[in-house]
């Protein structure tokens, strides 16, 4: 019988620490992978595979990340990214939700980006589809900028 | 044009579920599976009074594109997804096909359900002989099955890629506009079960060609890639020519190509491709985008608004079970 003294959840948890302000999730589809790729900022991606450690978040970051699941919407978030969300620290420092999907699937487009935006009161930034076209790509990129420029300005003000 | 020969799987094992070589064949069959519907569950009778009020034009060029759309389903069901068994890499990529076959079947059974509610025998029958006689449609259906009975696996998947996600959406444009207009409401829904059935379809099958493509020599990947733009061309101008044939009686053809290109992007989307039509084209009806999905239009644009307007999404009560915080 283990007997576990109540420590606090994030010391316990095993994660490799990151500094990227973007940290995303994509499935071996690649798709959030690619669109990330094109947007050629620093990023971090997520364990494709829910048994390996998860990322901690070390500064301020916008999550990017696409909708699985069907009509029902249940399973809309994957679960590599709940197991990063459950870490209390990664919840804290995130800022916003870029979300990755296909109008195809109706109300469920995007659907993770709109759960974790009220979740995590952050703003749900943008949505795009599959890997993302050249506008997509431009949109977030200048967007990001200027968010962070907005945020930091922000903060320098407090 | 006849095949050779029967292909099948060359070599059968007992497939064991318990032992998975690539998890995205567990994730697309039990989205499958989830999705899984059938027509009768949708109460189309709701429709006969709507259906009243169109015009005869309106009506017949609904009748015609569903025949178009059963064609392709049909198709896919009977020859496209079996096609692809014999050539896939792990026995559970072969399930999957078997369930893509029987739901493409089911989508094509569920147009007569959509016929028989609202429409004459003497109508249904007209319409059925329209879709063996209208070229452009006849062709379409031709250019993909020549790519079924041929011998390269990969041009298999393009071809089956480029049917589901794209050469569809002359035909679901329609009952989407319908549905925008407030007509055929309860046919709306039903196609768009079957409009999120073919994402799945177009993705799972994409990602197979993609995975297919690893380890093959630069040149033949260039070789694949420029064949698919080539086809996707070729499937285009005539996608064009029917989008014409169907629309020009409503004057909608213009507003039905934006759609064409925007799927086009997609499917090449799906197979790992750039977009390849430019946003100046693909700027679809947002009546037809909001009809498609309610979150697509440019209000959840955070980025090209000031940000100080704001709100954070709507509530939604379909979080994870094991969501834990």
């Amino acid at each position: 019988m283990n007997v576990i003294a109540p420590t606090s959840a994030a010391s316990q948890v095993a994660g490799r620490r990151t500094t990227s302000r973007l940290i995303y999730f994509s499935s071996t589809s690649d798709n959030t992978h690619r669109f990330v790729e094109k947007l050629n900022m620093d990023a971090a991606r997520l364990p494709v595979y829910t048994h390996e450690d998860t990322l901690i978040a070390q500064e301020p970051y916008v999550l990017v990340l696409p909708t699985y699941g069907g009509d029902s919407g249940h399973g809309a978030v994957p679960k590599q990214v709940i197991k990063f969300l459950n870490i209390e620290r990664n919840r804290d420092l995130i800022r916003g939700v870029v979300g990755a999907g296909n109008t195809n699937f109706g109300e469920t487009y995007c659907l993770a980006g709109d759960i974790i935006s009220v979740k995590c009161q952050v703003p749900h930034l943008y949505r795009f589809e599959l890997m993302g076209t050249s506008e997509d790509v431009a949109r977030v990129h200048e967007g990001l900028e200027e968010f962070w420029t907005r945020l930091s300005l922000n903060q320098a003000q407090l | 044009m006849t095949p050779e020969k029967l292909k099948l799987a060359s070599h059968v094992t007992a497939i064991n579920w318990n032992r998975i070589e690539d998890e995205k064949d567990v994730d697309v069959w039990n989205r499958l599976v989830n999705n899984f519907w059938l027509p009768e569950k949708v109460p189309l009778s709701n429709d006969i009074q709507s259906w009243a009020t169109l015009t005869p034009d309106e009506q017949l060029l609904t009748m015609r594109v569903f025949t178009g759309l059963t064609l392709l389903d049909t198709l896919q069901g009977t020859v496209g997804a079996v096609s692809l068994i014999p050539d896939a890499i792990t026995p559970h990529e072969e399930a999957v096909y078997t369930n893509i076959a029987f739901m493409e079947s089911v989508h094509a059974k569920s147009y007569s359900s959509i016929f028989s509610t609202l429409c004459s025998t003497k109508e249904i029958d007209e319409a059925f002989r329209w879709s063996v006689e209208n070229v452009n449609l006849q062709k379409k259906a031709q250019i993909i099955e020549s790519y079924y009975y041929g011998d390269d696996p990969l041009k298999r998947k393009i071809a089956s890629t480029l049917l589901e996600s794209f050469l569809f959406y002359s035909g679901f444009y329609l009952p989407m506009y319908w549905s925008s207009r407030a007509k055929l409401t309860n046919t709306a829904d039903l196609i768009r079960l079957i409009i999120r059935d073919e994402a799945v379809h177009g993705y799972y099958i994409g990602y197979k060609y993609q995975k297919g493509l690893e380890g093959l020599s630069e040149e033949r990947k260039a070789e694949l890639k420029e064949y698919t733009f080539e086809l996707m061309f070729e499937l285009y101008e005539n996608e064009v020519q029917y989008t014409h044939d169907l629309y020009d009686s409503v004057g909608l053809a213009e507003d039905v190509k934006k759609f064409l290109h925007y799927n086009a992007n997609k499917a090449l989307m799906n197979l790992g491709y750039e977009a390849m039509f430019p946003a100046a084209v693909t700027d679809v009806n947002p009546a037809i985008l909001s009809a498609l999905s309610p979150n697509a239009d440019e209000n959840h644009d955070f980025f090209s608004g000031s940000g100080s307007s704001y709100v954070i999404g709507k509530a939604v009560n379909t979080e994870d079970d094991d969501w834990d915080f």
